[in-house]
């Protein structure tokens, strides 16, 4: 695919993200997570995994950092080209605010009805838990893989991610420590990067 | 006065607000109230329908923000200096790592420190999860549309573009009948 259509391809799938996040970083990842790792298969879970840690390690929104970082590793994947990576990263980046902008300048100017509007309320109701189980799926990507062949599941480990036991018992951790210890996802994936370390 | 913030001002401010705000829309909130109500761009008590109507739109929330705040002050080149000046920083840096990574990947200290990482990355996107469904799924059937979701996307290879668009219609047909026309 010609360096071109791979930009154009890049920046539909980012502006179709930035219109359909609703509920914040979260459920933007486990749009970029399907787009980038199952539908167009631009990235591998483990890379795609890498990438979210280091976006929630830096400054700025998590969903904008990947977004910049996934553009990026998309065309220096295909090119071996840096200057191509910056380009994807710019389309990816811009792509993804472009609708923000033409939603949030219309609702600057209907203000008022729009923050009392029932119907948005009542749709918005809908919205969040299917957002909740899209968050759910996009952790459960990073976990294992479904592979259907014909009426049958195959599924099987993400290894890359879960080479043995101990990176279970990480994620049970981590998990507790960010619940119930409120521990702070930067001090945690630092932890992490000394556990792993040791471990490996 | 407002029409007398230079551009470049409105971006460099906001530029200082995105370096300094790590973890998104929520820890930018208190950035953007002391670099703002400072300088008398925005009164606080402003500030709480702007977080509003900014989370209730689509897309990242610290943009929505910047747009917005931009809008007040210089219309729609402000909200375009605005919200350039807060992706700068970490896209800059963003940049800068990814160029590097790309070299580090291979080294076996950052592969093995990385093997540590990926475990606790999936737990912090279950952590909010959890809360956000202990926040909006009150009801069964709320619980049903989560469950649902998730198989649809986890298991059956379905795109989160076409379950958000569907719930999307229906939640608002539903709504538009039950609360808005009888």
């Amino acid at each position: 695919m010609s360096i071109a259509a791979l930009l154009l391809q890049l920046a539909w799938t980012f502006l179709v993200i930035g219109a359909l996040t609703f509920g914040g970083g979260y459920a933007m990842l486990s749009l970029i997570q399907n787009e980038v790792v199952v539908h167009h298969a631009w990235l591998s879970e483990s890379a795609f995994t890498d990438i979210v840690a280091i976006s929630q390690m830096t400054p700025g929104p998590i969903g904008i950092n990947s977004a910049t970082y996934v553009g990026y590793d998309v065309l220096y994947g295909a090119t071996g080209s840096h200057l191509a990576g910056v380009f994807g990263s710019m389309t990816a980046t811009l792509a993804l605010m472009l609708p923000s902008f033409v939603i949030m300048l219309l609702v600057v100017r209907f203000y008022t009805r729009f923050r009392t509007s029932r119907l948005y309320g009542g749709t918005m109701a809908w919205l969040k838990p299917a957002v909740v189980g899209l968050i759910g799926a996009a952790a459960v990507i990073l976990m294992v893989k479904v592979h259907w062949d014909g009426w049958v599941p195959e599924v099987s480990l993400v290894r890359d991610n879960f080479p043995d036991w101990k990176s279970w018992g990480l994620l049970a951790a981590a998990f507790a420590a960010s619940k119930w210890g409120r521990v702070n996802p930067i001090l945690l994936i630092l932890l992490a990067a000394a556990a792993g370390l040791i471990l490996y | 006065m407002n029409q007398q913030v230079p551009l470049w001002k409105i971006f460099l401010v906001f530029a200082k607000i995105g370096a300094f705000t790590i973890g998104g829309g929520y820890a930018m909130i208190p950035i953007i109230q002391a670099e703002l109500s400072r300088r008398g761009w925005i009164p606080d008590e402003d500030l709480p329908d702007i977080v509003a109507l900014s989370q209730s739109a689509p897309g990242v929330m610290a943009v929505n923000i910047s747009i917005f705040a931009g809008h007040r002050l210089r219309g729609v080149k402000g909200s375009i200096a605005a919200t350039l000046g807060s992706i700068t920083p970490s896209f800059l840096i963003i940049l800068a790592i990814a160029m590097f990574f790309t070299a580090f990947r291979d080294n076996p200290f950052v592969e093995r420190a990385f093997q540590g990482i990926r475990p606790v990355v999936i737990a912090l996107i279950l952590v909010p999860m959890v809360n956000m469904a202990r926040k909006c799924c009150l009801r069964w059937w709320h619980w049903v549309l989560a469950g649902g979701s998730l198989v649809a996307v986890a298991l059956l290879n379905v795109s989160p573009v076409y379950i958000i668009l569907s719930v999307l219609a229906i939640g608002f047909a539903v709504t538009y009948f039950k609360e808005v026309r009888p």
